[in-house]
């Protein structure tokens, strides 16, 4: 193993350009003669378009176009997908209503864009914005699903009767039923996921090309999967078929789920270009991206858990009411169902999980995934469940865990999952060991001692990465498959270019992939390339989402080195003269096995290419493609510990201390996977403590900049303690589980678990403001 | 439309703009220079701190006309030709970036900081005045380490004096 190969600190090639300010983001493209977009927003939740007059828009100064939706339907353009077919228990397909790229007739939530401007310059296109004219008729709005399922609330769509999009179940009612009909002692919450903005600090950017000359439309903007953007585009849409659109994801700060998703902006802009002949950008200011980019979470669950007199838990049944927003977005039906609902078994034997989720529309933004997608929420479900019967039975929280973890694999729950390898004590022991768990006590009265409540909290989680294989999703409704490929092309020089379907926002693809290559040729991370973002280069992928970048994006690129590697040892063994067994790769030579024969790979990759001396019958050059499928999801878990102190006078909560142990299986960079942790760990944090997304009743979103939403700074965190065990994935051939949500997954339910024992309270909804904890505290007080 | 002329990272500038132009605006659109970003619309984010007369400002904030004649520096002129800025070699150093999006703004700020501060820094008062500048990726934990790493290295030439 070299000082780049797998399991290194390495540090980052792209790093280089980011500290330089070289990055090369969408809104930093520019074209000749490019103009510039700015949308036309309904400033209701929920209104019919009467008229929209145009005309003094379009007068206006520097103004190329002004476009208005009903020309977008005129033009064909399709409306907006959901790749996920759900269907209800009783069989019926999920009910969806149009979702078009800009409203026509019906506008269903605040900021919904009715029409584009296009003009020579920004400001232009924002001062013509305001001289379009459009005259609503309000109609009565609803926000909150308890509400949007009531008998005579305002209704979104009449495809969907009761602004129900479906209603779901997974699992076994009876067995359920009789579970809980047999159990000692229940224990029942309901349980709040609040809504939140996922907030990359890049706001979505899209610039749309079109070359007449060509007939040919490019697209750079701001995704996390190019590849599945341009086939939505084009077979969807009616934009232009697949080989006449190219997209560019370049650089992208940031994405966090938000940036999967094919925006109303990015069909417009295209759209528009054409039309307009011109090159057009749009970037979203950041008022625009709360209003427009998917929102995440917003779940209401009645959750129940069954145990028998020994506190082994015998039976779940929750019920989730998941918001879905104003239409469906391109992953949202799957979200509170396939990756929610079978995760409802936790780290635990739980012999019986009846879950039923209905979803359903309401006057806001889209909802859809945002880090860690239906996991969070199950993990919050659970975790908070475990922790209030462990404060129910007077047990301790850690000791109730660990007496029903899942201790042999496989392990086939109720609910979908077989899980295939994990050892959730050995977490458990190196997270309670870390914190110093038996201290705790000292440490509580330390602090009453200074005026301040003192509390920790649990949360142990799983998750499912690298959503597999394509066959059992397609079986569950999904309209794509979970691959990923990869191509490693050798150039005659021995350096090496890897194309891959996946697509970095910041996780260090470019550094990871590369110390793949380095591990396995023996050469320097700087002699090969990553190629991604781009279709024009990269055949196809399925991109970055569900932290299964590693787990199958790199197995595909294992499997391409393979087949290189396998033709490099013909050519090698035949210039040696030598059996093709005997040929073994090591510090970037091919050597002779026992003898002191040996050349360098950049030789081999030389006479692929020049051909002068090749086994006979074999095609020059070196360069090979793979497609890889996995078998199985892959299972992280992990125990995270969160200690907090409040301040009873401001109801402020300080967390002091933080454990994480996770196994996330092989670590390619454990400094990239420790990155991945901290991020995580924030906003998992930031939606306990700080993040929440409000609405007026009407729909008015109140929470739309940064005065209003509150981001979690540098001095609202603690710095972490980070520690990991291992069982490596059986399911690919680099033993790699994922870890780029754990941190989101799990961190809630542990913060909130340690406030709760801090205020001796059974629950308190997130975000858990210094007001809410104040008052809190001051209802205890008030009942004492 | 006014003609704006200042210097940026040394080198003389111009360009006509309208009154309105920010800053950032014109160090991106009417200059080029792309590094600094803009993150938001209320002066939260920080994502385009500059320094302007030696001093760390929001170019969000600040309109261009303001900026006249005065010198700017952004993180294309920090480096020395090669040579990283004692502070970005620590944000790559200690793995303090990840999208790289808000990393010039917190750039910025950090050399600011440093700087003001003699390079006499704790964790506590890092976090404290990283508080104009966010984060979404990173959690800021590597930040953080980055920049008491590049003050400690910024304080020993003048702790040797
Ligand atoms: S862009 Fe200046 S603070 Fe956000
Ligand atoms: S590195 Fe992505 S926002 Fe900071």
């Amino acid at each position: 193993m070299g000082m780049e190969g797998i399991g290194q600190r390495v540090v980052r090639k792209e790093d280089k350009r980011f500290i330089t300010g070289k990055g090369k983001y969408t809104d930093d493209v520019k074209l000749q003669g490019m103009t510039h977009a700015h949308f036309v927003r309904s400033p209701h939740a929920h209104a019919r378009i009467r008229s929209i007059d145009t005309a003094a828009a379009a007068a206006m100064p520097g103004v190329v176009a002004v476009l208005t939706g009903a020309e977008l339907v005129g033009d064909r353009i399709g409306n907006l997908i959901c790749g996920w077919m759900i269907h209800s228990k009783d069989g019926s397909p999920m009910k969806m209503g149009a979702y078009p790229a800009m409203a026509p007739e019906t506008v269903r939530y605040v900021g919904q864009a009715v029409a584009v401007v296009v003009a020579e310059t920004k400001n232009q296109a924002r001062d013509a914005a305001e001289a379009v004219v459009v005259d609503y008729e309000e109609l009565p709005a609803v926000t909150t699903v308890l509400d949007a399922i009531k008998e005579g609330a305002p209704q979104l769509h009449p495809e969907a009767p009761g602004n129900r999009v479906y209603e779901w179940s997974l699992g076994d009612k009876a067995a359920t039923d009789a579970a809980f009909a047999g159990a000692a002692q229940v224990v029942s919450m309901d349980i709040l996921n609040n809504r939140l903005v996922p907030n990359p600090m890049e706001p979505r950017s899209a610039v749309a090309n079109y070359d007449a000359g060509d007939d040919q439309l490019t697209l750079w903007t701001t995704s996390q999967n190019p590849h599945v953007a341009r086939l939505v585009l084009s077979a969807f849409y009616n934009i232009a078929p697949e080989h006449k659109l190219r997209v560019i994801a370049p650089d992208v700060g940031g994405g966090f789920g938000s940036k999967i998703y094919i925006y109303p902006e990015e069909i417009v802009c295209l759209w528009a270009s054409r039309k307009a002949n011109r090159p057009i950008k749009w970037t979203s200011d950041r008022t625009e991206a709360f209003l427009t980019d998917a929102h995440g979470r917003d779940h209401i669950t009645k959750a129940e858990m069954a145990f028998d007199a020994n506190h082994k838990i015998l039976g779940l049944r929750v019920h989730t009411y998941a918001n879905f927003g104003a239409y469906m977005s391109l992953f949202s039906s799957s979200v509170p169902t396939y990756l929610y609902a079978t995760l409802l078994s936790g780290q635990y034997v739980i012999p019986a999980i009846y879950a039923e989720v209905d979803g359903v529309y309401t006057n806001t933004v889209p909802v859809d995934a945002y880090r860690g997608a239906g996991r969070p929420e199950a993990t919050y479900v659970l975790e908070r469940m475990m922790e209030t019967a462990a404060r129910q039975f007077g047990v301790d929280p850690a000791e109730l865990r660990r007496k029903n973890f899942i201790t042999s694999f496989p392990y086939q729950t109720p609910v979908i999952m077989t899980y295939d390898a994990g050892d959730y004590n050995a977490s458990l022991d190196a997270a309670l060991k870390a914190i110093d768990y038996a201290g705790f006590p000292a440490r509580k009265a330390e602090a009453k001692a200074r005026g301040k409540l003192r509390g920790i909290g649990l949360s142990c989680y799983i998750e499912a990465c690298g959503i597999a294989p394509s066959k059992a999703v397609g079986s569950l409704g999904a309209g794509v498959g979970l691959w990923e490929s990869a191509e490693v092309r050798v150039n005659p020089v021995g350096t090496v270019e890897v194309l891959t379907g996946s697509h970095s926002h910041g996780q260090g693809h470019e550094t990871t992939f590369a110390q793949l290559v380095s591990e396995r040729l023996g050469i320097g991370i700087d002699q090969v390339a990553i190629v991604h973002g781009d279709t024009d280069k990269v055949q196809f992928g399925m991109g970055t989402y569900g932290s299964r970048s590693g787990a199958v994006g790199m197995s595909a690129i294992l499997k391409a080195m393979e087949k290189v590697e396998t033709k490099a040892k013909k050519i090698a063994a035949h210039l040696m003269e030598a059996a093709e067994g005997d040929i073994v790769i090591e510090g970037g030579e091919f050597k002779v096995a026992g003898t002191d024969k040996k050349m360098p790979f950049a030789l081999v990759a030389l006479a692929a290419y020049t051909g002068h001396n090749l086994p006979d019958g074999m095609e020059p050059g070196l360069k090979e493609g793979a497609f890889y499928d996995p078998t199985n999801f892959t299972f992280p878990a992990g125990t995270y510990v969160c200690e907090a102190e409040i301040d009873p006078d401001t109801g402020k909560t300080t967390v002091v201390n933080f454990v994480a142990a996770d196994d996330f299986g092989r670590m390619i960079n454990p400094m990239i996977v420790e990155g991945q942790v901290h991020g995580g760990l924030a906003q998992g944090i930031g939606q306990a403590l700080l993040e929440g997304t409000v609405y007026t009743d009407d729909g008015q979103l109140m929470t739309a900049s940064y005065m209003d939403y509150a981001m979690p700074r540098a001095d609202d965190l603690p710095s972490f303690d980070l520690h990991h065990t291992t069982t490596l994935c059986p399911g690919n051939p680099l033993g790699i589980k994922g870890c780029g949500e754990a941190g989101a997954i799990g961190s809630p339910p542990a913060v909130i678990n340690a406030i709760t024992d801090a205020l001796g309270v059974r629950d308190i909804a997130m975000p858990a403001t210094p007001a809410r904890v104040w008052n809190a505290i001051h209802g205890r007080m008030a009942a004492e | 439309m006014t003609t704006v002329s200042m210097t940026v990272n040394g080198r003389q500038v111009s360009a006509d703009v309208e009154d309105r132009t920010l800053l950032v605006d014109y160090l991106r659109n009417a200059i080029g220079l792309t590094g600094t970003h803009v993150g938001c619309d209320t002066s939260q984010c920080g994502a385009c701190v500059v320094h302007l007369d030696g001093r760390a400002v929001k170019a969000c904030t600040c309109l261009a006309v303001q900026a006249s004649g005065s010198s700017v520096t952004t993180v294309e002129g920090l480096a020395k030709g090669d040579e990283l800025h004692p502070v970005q070699a620590a944000f790559r150093e200690h793995h303090g970036l990840q999208c790289g999006f808000c990393t010039p703004g917190m750039i910025m700020t950090a050399v600011d900081m440093i700087n003001r501060h003699g390079g006499n820094l704790d964790e506590a008062t890092v976090r404290h005045e990283l508080e104009g500048n966010i984060c979404r990726c990173t959690g800021y934990h590597n930040i953080v380490k980055a920049i008491l790493d590049a003050a400690s290295k910024m304080r020993m030439p003048a702790a040797a004096e």
